[in-house]
């Protein structure tokens, strides 16, 4: 599957839980029904924490993507309705 | 004076409210701590408020949350307890218990709001309270229900503890090869395989239910929920951890887990023995045999995923 056409592109890395949560969140309000904002997280409590949270306010991570060697992920998110 | 037998002597408080306990004397002559009854820790705020209230004019205007999730209102005069017991009435809140009976249990905030929660842990600490609070036992006996492997609540050191679990299934259609799984899991129960799909080691699961909760394609379910039953365990001067009897428990037989238990318990036990001790004594084979009816039929169709 290609990296989806992406509305937006967030780095945090180094933001700690659950800040980068609210941060993600606060993105996706800004951005349009089924538009794809990009998050990239580090490993870890991060990628523990927020791809389930993105879940449970009703968004959907359709692709998640390794970077430097799985120390961080690129995470693709459809904004839900 | 000569002729006054001391059985004349007539207390200013209605003494039969003192038998179930909930009334703990304190260092300090005539002042006692009442003990009120919380099931799972949960209370009405304006209740709150009204116990505040009572703290204030009967106390010393102070609360203090005791370690099993209840209030307790310090500094309260022997003479003031028909008052207290009153005024508490009226706003629906009663004394809690002491000595050889089922104590209130505790719970966790379970799966109606906590995001681990995978049972319904606050709907069974209020109605065991409600069906069990009170009953006489050999020493006193304590329950906990957790909602998940986390076990907030410490249903390990309970008397008898239920903690909720949940089994995952894995449907390779609807998944994207995300590894969101693997990267939930915590206890190396699931890893990415080259093709980033999913390789499940059930033996190393301990049916916490993240993998399910991450999963954004739902190729992750929940094939069943139910409560881990533990029994024999408690906190005190020479502590117990308890011992797993039972796994996948549906919520219809948690009833009947405690009825039956209670049962064994009493039959079995010595006055002054927890059941931990009882169970080590007696022995746990003889308990599991007692209960083989109960927890041979379980479905684990319990909880709320």
């Amino acid at each position: 599957m290609e990296a989806p056409e992406t509305a937006g592109r967030l780095d945090l890395r180094g933001t700690p839980c659950p800040m980068n949560f609210v941060k993600t969140k606060l993105a996706l309000e800004e951005m349009g029904p089924g538009e794809v904002l990009e998050v990239i997280l580090d490993e870890g409590e991060p990628m523990r924490n927020v791809p389930r949270a993105v879940k449970e306010e009703g968004h959907r991570v359709v692709r998640v993507e390794p970077l430097d060697g799985g120390a961080a992920f690129s995470l693709f998110i459809r904004r839900g309705e | 004076m000569a002729d006054r037998f001391i059985e004349d002597v007539k207390p200013k408080f209605n003494i039969a409210e003192l038998k179930a306990g909930g009334f703990i004397k304190q260092r300090q002559k005539d002042l006692f701590t009442i003990r009120l009854r919380c099931p799972g820790g949960r209370i009405d705020a304006n209740v709150l408020a009204a116990i505040g209230e009572i703290a204030n004019k009967y106390g010393r205007g102070m609360i203090h949350t005791s370690v099993r999730q209840s209030i307790e209102i310090p500094y309260v005069n022997i003479d003031d307890f028909d008052a207290v017991v009153a005024e508490l009435d009226k706003v629906g809140m009663k004394v809690a218990s002491c000595g050889p009976r089922v104590r209130v249990p505790i719970a966790c905030g379970g799966c109606e709001y906590n995001p681990n929660g995978l049972t319904d842990t606050v709907y069974f600490a209020d109605e065991v309270d409600k069906r069990y609070f009170g009953r006489p036992c050999h020493h006193k006996f304590k329950m906990s229900f957790s909602g998940c492997p986390i076990d907030c609540v410490r249903a390990r050191q309970a008397d008898l503890g239920f903690q909720g679990m949940m089994e995952p299934v894995w449907d390779p259609e609807p998944c994207i090869a995300c590894t969101l799984c693997a990267q939930a899991c915590r206890e190396g129960a699931i890893v990415a395989g080259e093709d980033r799909r999913p390789i499940y080691d059930p033996t190393k699961c301990i049916n916490c239910g993240d993998c399910v909760r991450v999963c954004p394609s739902e190729a992750w379910t929940a094939k069943r929920v139910g409560h881990t039953v533990r029994v024999g365990g408690k906190h005190g001067r020479h502590p117990l951890e308890s011992i797993e009897v039972a796994e996948f428990v549906g919520d219809e037989q948690v009833f009947d887990v405690i009825e039956k238990t209670l049962e064994w318990y009493n039959a079995n036990g010595r006055k002054g023995e927890r059941i931990g001790a009882t169970l080590r004594r007696v022995g746990v084979d003889n308990y599991k045999q007692f209960m083989r009816d109960i927890f041979d039929g379980s479905t684990g169709d319990g909880g709320q995923a």
